[in-house]
Order: structure tokens, then C-alpha cells, then sequence
């Protein structure tokens, strides 16, 4: 069967029926909402396979299916769905990770009373997402991109009589809409320059080389490419919804919601958006680098972003002491770790350190789920503990999510795939900083989730909580192990050996050998080093001595007490852009009531004071001389005001309902009056 | 039946649930909602009058509802605040009871 685009509309728009149904749906029906959003994303998991199998029988073309969507005056709006290799390969990963956290959450929220409403929002999450990855038009991807913001908005708040949760979902929302400023203005200007928002349209389309060519061609000010300018407004976006510095801030107190939500966040839906994203209009964000006139390229500025989340995110983790936040931050740096291998021109490798990390995220993010579960929504590691005997399953695989995040060698996916960044980034002549930041990146990521999970699963358990924890039951478990099959073997679809998923991205000629694999031998050496140094730096400060009571001080507190003070207050962020744009907005809007107070109302007092003062002029006037006469007609005049009163009873409803009655007379007198 | 009579019944549909709901609801905020309906029933005529009928500009019927909706977004933020300083003042936002006005 050929899968071609023409189909492709269905697989975003299956979840979304799903949630349509779920929100028409009888609150007290759960099975019917839950049933029709796994059916919903079953359909589109089948349906991606076949597009994926479709797709890859011509990787290197792009199949479309473009209509116009409404005229305005002579040019119509175009919309359009794309099938290559990227799409095919996001819907495959976002349906299936979808899929297995949708399960997941039957179990975890099966005492929620707002079970419906929560499969209902998840449908719409996970159509928002596939709407990103099929569209073939930039504004249909934007529509889609803010249906992302908002059902993220609705899932970070589900707990909404909980204040912290309500301002997380508040803060996601904000934050992200500052990048999606820039997205907007991107596209507005891409509309301008090239009058169409296509990606592929024949040769017409903004990704193909008539318009790259003539966006590489004009220059601004300052001898910027405008194809530059544009890039960067829309990396904006990326920014914004991928959580890269400095607009990282909202994702780790998106932990406010269910777990399962900030697994579909962290792993397959939000924060992918903004690397797919790039990853999209890539040709547009490379065009710039055959000049070599222009002041600063749009990839060294992705790649420069991606290096400094990846070090800050991986640094705040190591002094984050709640097991999602340390996952949070995880996931801030490992999505820098693909910005990084975006700007240093390998989008292949972004891309299949995407696709694993999707795994093994949703894999550690579920896991601890089953823990907060199980351990009745404790989710301080200092509080945990000892759960290795007692839940056997959930330890496993979240041990083989931890190896694979730290990139253990050769078995685990998170290997191959952060591999393919380090020598990506090796190979970049511009700079070698992105390459140490990433190094460092990686010493660190073995260490925190060591102690991550010396501290969660090993030693004692360290209150009532932990201590009667039980493992949970085969719909939270199944999940579970499905994704750490998934997160040991997808590493091998792109082993430096045999490079399928990235000759397949790319629709290039797949040349296995195990030659390749000698090539980049030191520097695989060298991060095997590194992460070995990491897992013994972990071992060293927290297996050897575990911890015994909740009290007990970290050992790195001891040692450098202001620093962990400082990563656990997430170096202050928050309380900077309090400080800056906060206070920036409080003092405008403290100016702008100042104005109106004094300025305006000072004006409009004096004016009053004016006609306070003509007024009294002119009642002497009266009083004295013009009276009598007045009285009479005033008189008559309040006997029928008050006859015309008795219409007026103060009920709206009433109003309301003369109104309607006068429209129906009206309707029937130029019906039956012949009228012309 | 053509496309011009399927949009304006669709519409007089509309507006009849808006009205009923005007009329019917005591919850100032539903009435709101059925006014609403109402005003967009009429855009709705706008466009399919614009659309189907005999066209002497090309976008006039569209931009004209564009400015009733920026309207209509206006008059809901004043009826919104106007509710709020109702349910200040009497605790509820029963229409019924807001009528301390009445002359």
C-alpha cells in the first residue's frame, strides 16, 4: 500500500475526534474517553508505520498535498500536509511513546475525579503535536504550534486549586509565548519576502532554492542575510518551546502536573516542537552558510545556545533534590545537546538523539510516576529510598533509562545517539566550545542521575511514605518495559557502522562499515572516559555511603555549601527576570497609572472644578431670574416620565424579550407587506 | 437548495439559540453568551451574503464582520467587567436581581 501526503491529514486528526469526544462525553463515562483516545492514537501509531514504510521507499523526496484554504482579494491561503523521512519518523516516535503514556495514565489517574477531562487534553496535546510534524505550511504549523501551548497550559494547571500549579501553567504559557513573538514576526516577514508559507510547493516553496536563493541574496543593515534575520525570529520559537537558554525557566515547573503530562512533554510532544521545528526549516537556517561576508551565521547561534542549556541544565540538576526536577533540568540540558548538534550541521543527529532520548525520558519520567505513585506523591529523594526491594520492575527500567541518559556505553541508545552529536560537533571548524560544553555535559549527566537513583532506590527507606511502597499494577509496568526495550535497542538504528536512521533522514546513500566505527575511535574513547568518570564520581559521593536519615546533610552541601545553595535556587533565574522584567513591567505600569492619575485626572478634575464653577453661575442666574414658567413645563414633563417609568422595571429580561417580539413584528410586517 | 440557503438557515438556527438562551438563561454571563451568538449569526449572513451574492469589491463582507468581531471582542470585555462589578456589589450575577437601577 503507498501511504502517500493525501492521507496524511488523518493521523493528527484521529486524537483530535478523540478529544472532541472526550469533551461531549458524559463526565462519569471514563472508559468512553479513555477508550476513544487509545483507540485514537493505536489508528495513528498503525497509520504513521504505513507512512513511515511509504516514506521511506523515496527518502530523499518530499511528497505534499497543498490546497488553498480561503482567497484574500486576488491570493489564495495556502495550506498543505508533507511526507519525508522526518515527518514519518516523529509521527512514529510521538504516536507510540503517545500511546504508552496514555496507558500509563489509567493506572496513575485512575483516582483522579477529572479522569475525563484528562483524556481529553491529552488527545488534544497529542493532535496539537502531529498537526506540527504534517503540516507543509508554516502558519499551519504555527496554529498548530500555539494548539501545543495551549493544551500544555491546560494539562501543567490540571491540578488548578493547587496555586503553584496554576502559576506553572501560567508561567509555561507566558514564557513560551515570548518566543512564539519572535516565530510570528518570523513568519510574517517570510510571508513578505517570498509571498508564500510553504515549505514544498513544486519549486514555489520557502524551503526550496528560487526562494532560498533570493532570501540569501538580500542583505539588512549591517550586512545581515535576511534569511539570517528570518531564521533567527523563528529559532525564537524553538527557544521559547524547547526550553533552551534563557527562556528555559518555565520547563522544570511544568513538574506541576500528572506525571504522565510531563513525560509527553519532556519526551514526545512540547519541547520535541521546537527542535522538529528547526530541524524543518533547516535549509533555511544553512543557506547563509555559503556566505561568508555576513557578521554571524543562524546555526553558530543555534549551536552556541544549545552548548551553554546544555552545561547550565545539566549543572542546576546535579542540585535538585525533587526527582522530577532533577529530570526536568535533565531534559533542559539534553535538548540543548540537540540544538547543539542542529548548529553544528548535523540535524541527522539532533534528530536520532531526538527519537532515543524520547524514549528513554518517557521511560525515566514514567518510572518515576510508578515511584510518586506508589510512594503516595512523595516526590523529595531525600525522603525516598529503598524501593529497589519492593518495586523490581520499575527499578529495572529505570535503571536502564539512567545508563541510557548517561550514555553508557555500547548497549544503551543515548550511546550512540550522544556519540553522533560529540563528533558532529567535532568535526565543526567555527568553534570547538560547543564540543567541551557537551563534554562536560556528559561527566555531569552520568553523576546526577547516579545519585538520582543511589538516592531513590538504594539504602533505607526514609519515611512511612517510602516505606510502604508496593510495585503498581501491569498497566503502569507494561509501559515500562515496552520503553526500555525501546531505549536499549533504537540506539542500533544509528551506530556509527551502520548509519540507517541518519542516511534515511537525510535520503543519502547508506554506506556500513564497520570502519567508521574505528574513526572516531579517540573521541569515543574520551566520553566513555568521561561518563566512567561521571558514574564513579556518583558512586563515590553517594553509593558508597548511603544515605541513612532524611536530615542527613548531601555531601556536596558540606564541601561547597554556597554553590549547591545556588543550583538549588536554579542559579537565580527566576528571581533575575523578577528583578529586570518584572520590575520593568511593575515600574511602566506604576508610570502609566502615575499618568493617568496626575496628568489626566488632574486635567479632567480642573475641567470639572470649571464646570463646578459656571455651574453655580449659572444656578444664581436661574434662581433669581428665570423661574415660573420652567416650573410648569418641568412638571408635565416628570408626569410623563413617570407614566413612561412604569415600562422601565429594571428586568433585562424583560428588555430582552420586547426586543425579540418587536423583531418577529418586524420580520412578519416586511415578509407579509410585500415587501419589493 | 443552494449554498446561500443552507448558510442562512444555519444562521437563523444560530441566532434562534442564541435568542432562546438570551431570554431563557438567568446567569448573566450565559445571556452574555447568547447576544453573542446572536451578533455572530449576523456575521455569519455577512460573509454568506458576501460570498454567494453578486460581489462588487473582493474582500468588503469579510472585512466588515473582521471589524463586528473586533467590536463584538470589545463589548465582551466591558459586559465582562460590567458582570464583575455586578457580583461585587450583590454577590451574585443572578440578571433577575440586577435591577437597583430601575427608575
Amino acid at each position: 500500500m503507498t501511504f502517500t501526503a493525501n492521507h496524511l491529514w488523518l493521523i493528527p486528526t484521529l486524537p483530535l475526534l478523540a478529544a472532541g469526544l472526550g469533551a461531549l462525553a458524559p463526565s462519569k463515562d471514563r472508559r468512553l474517553a479513555a477508550g476513544s483516545a487509545i483507540v485514537a492514537m493505536a489508528v495513528s501509531f498503525v497509520l504513521a508505520c504505513l507512512a513511515l514504510q511509504s516514506a521511506l521507499q523515496a527518502p530523499a523526496t518530499h511528497a505534499v498535498a497543498n490546497f488553498a484554504w480561503f482567497d484574500l482579494g486576488a491570493s489564495p491561503m495556502r495550506l498543505g500536509f508533507l511526507l519525508d523521512p522526518l515527518t514519518a519518523f516523529m509521527c512514529v516516535m510521538v504516536t507510540f511513546v503517545g500511546l504508552l503514556i496514555f496507558i500509563f495514565s489509567l493506572g496513575y489517574m485512575q483516582a483522579d475525579a477529572n479522569f475525563k477531562q484528562f483524556f481529553c487534553f491529552l488527545s488534544l496535546f497529542a493532535a496539537a503535536m502531529l498537526g506540527v510534524l504534517v503540516a507543509n505550511s508554516l502558519l499551519l504549523l504555527f496554529i498548530c504550534w500555539e494548539l501545543v501551548g495551549l493544551a500544555s497550559y491546560l494539562l501543567i494547571g490540571f491540578w488548578f486549586h493547587k496555586p503553584s500549579a496554576a502559576a506553572a501553567a501560567k508561567k509555561a504559557f507566558i514564557t513560551t509565548r515570548i518566543g512564539d513573538l519572535g516565530l510570528l514576526l518570523g513568519l510574517l516577514w517570510l510571508y513578505d519576502a517570498t509571498g508564500s508559507l510553504l515549505f514544498y510547493d513544486g519549486g514555489q516553496g520557502v524551503l526550496e532554492n528560487t526562494a532560498l536563493a533570493a532570501l540569501a541574496g538580500q542583505t539588512l543593515g549591517g550586512g545581515l542575510a535576511l534569511s539570517t534575520a528570518i531564521g533567527l525570529l523563528i529559532f525564537c520559537g524553538a527557544i521559547g518551546k524547547s526550553g533552551q537558554f534563557p527562556l528555559h525557566v518555565w520547563l522544570p515547573d511544568a513538574m506541576e502536573g500528572p506525571t504522565p503530562v510531563s513525560a509527553l512533554i519532556h519526551a514526545a510532544t512540547m519541547v520535541a516542537a521546537g527542535v522538529f521545528l528547526v530541524a524543518r526549516v533547516y535549509p533555511l537556517m544553512q543557506i547563509d552558510a555559503a556566505l561568508a561576508a555576513v557578521p554571524v551565521h543562524a546555526l553558530t547561534v543555534v549551536a552556541f545556545i544549545g552548548a551553554i542549556t546544555a552545561l547550565l541544565g545539566a549543572f542546576i540538576a546535579c542540585g535538585q533534590n525533587d526527582i522530577k526536577r532533577v529530570l526536568a533540568f535533565s531534559t533542559v540540558s539534553q535538548l540543548g545537546y540537540m540544538m547543539l548538534a542542529l548548529g553544528v550541521g548535523s540535524w541527522t543527529a539532533a534528530i536520532f538523539h531526538l527519537l532515543t532520548h524520547a524514549f528513554f525520558k518517557a521511560l525515566l519520567f514514567l518510572g518515576a510516576g510508578s515511584v510518586i505513585h506508589a510512594a503516595h506523591h512523595e516526590q523529595d529523594i531525600r525522603l525516598l529510598g529503598g524501593l529497589r526491594p519492593k518495586m523490581k520492575i520499575t527499578f529495572a527500567t529505570f535503571a536502564i533509562g539512567m545508563m541510557a541518559l548517561s550514555g553508557v556505553p555500547f548497549l544503551f541508545s543515548g550511546f550512540w545517539s550522544k556519540e553522533a552529536i560529540l563528533h558532529a560537533a567535532h568535526a565543526w571548524d567555527v568553534s570547538h566550545l560547543p564540543l567541551y560544553a557537551g563534554l562536560a555535559a556528559v561527566v555531569l549527566t552520568a553523576f546526577y542521575m547516579t545519585r538520582l537513583v543511589a538516592e531513590t532506590f538504594l539504602g533505607q527507606p526514609r519515611s512511612a511514605a517510602a516505606e510502604h511502597a508496593h510495585e503498581n499494577s501491569a498497566v503502569m509496568t507494561i509501559p515500562l518495559i515496552l520503553l526500555a526495550l525501546g531505549a536499549i535497542g533504537l540506539g542500533f538504528l544509528g551506530t556509527p557502522a551502520w548509519p540507517w536512521l541518519q542516511a534515511r533522514l537525510s535520503g543519502t546513500e547508506l554506506h556500513s562499515s564497520l570502519h567508521h566505527l574505528m574513526e572516531g575511535s579517540g573521541l569515543m574513547l574520551l566520553s566513555i572516559g568521561l561518563v566512567g568518570v561521571g558514574l564513579g564520581l556518583g558512586w563515590w559521593l553517594y553509593g558508597r555511603r548511603l544515605r541513612t536519615t532524611a536530615e542527613a546533610r548531601d555531601p556536596l552541601v558540606v564541601t561547597a555549601p554556597q554553590v549547591m545553595a545556588a543550583l538549588a535556587n536554579r542559579l537565580g533565574f527566576d528571581e533575575l527576570y523578577a528583578a529586570t522584567v518584572g520590575r520593568l513591567n511593575h515600574f511602566t505600569a506604576t508610570l502609566a497609572q502615575g499618568i493617568d492619575r496626575w496628568v489626566l485626572g488632574g486635567l479632567v478634575n480642573f475641567l470639572a472644578q470649571l464646570g463646578v464653577f459656571s455651574g453655580t453661575v449659572n444656578r444664581q442666574l436661574d434662581e433669581d431670574g428665570l423661574n415660573g414658567g420652567f416650573d410648569q413645563i418641568s412638571a408635565s414633563v416628570r408626569g410623563s416620565g413617570q407614566r413612561y417609568a412604569q415600562a422601565q422595571t429594571g428586568e433585562a429580561h424583560g428588555y430582552l424579550r420586547v426586543m425579540a417580539v418587536a423583531f418577529i413584528v418586524l420580520a412578519l410586517v416586511l415578509v407579509l407587506g410585500g415587501a419589493r | 437548495m443552494t449554498p446561500l440557503h443552507l448558510c442562512l438557515l444555519i444562521s437563523s438556527g444560530l441566532f434562534c439559540i442564541g435568542l432562546t438562551g438570551a431570554l431563557a438563561r438567568s446567569n448573566t454571563i450565559l445571556v452574555l453568551l447568547g447576544i453573542e451568538l446572536m451578533l455572530n449569526a449576523a456575521n455569519l449572513n455577512f460573509i454568506a451574503f458576501w460570498r454567494f451574492g453578486p460581489a462588487p469589491s473582493p474582500a468588503n463582507g469579510m472585512i466588515f464582520v473582521l471589524f463586528a468581531i473586533a467590536v463584538a471582542a470589545a463589548e465582551a470585555a466591558v459586559g465582562l467587567a460590567l458582570i464583575i462589578a455586578v457580583y461585587r456589589h450583590q454577590k451574585n450575577i443572578r440578571l433577575q436581581e440586577a435591577n437597583t437601577l430601575r427608575g
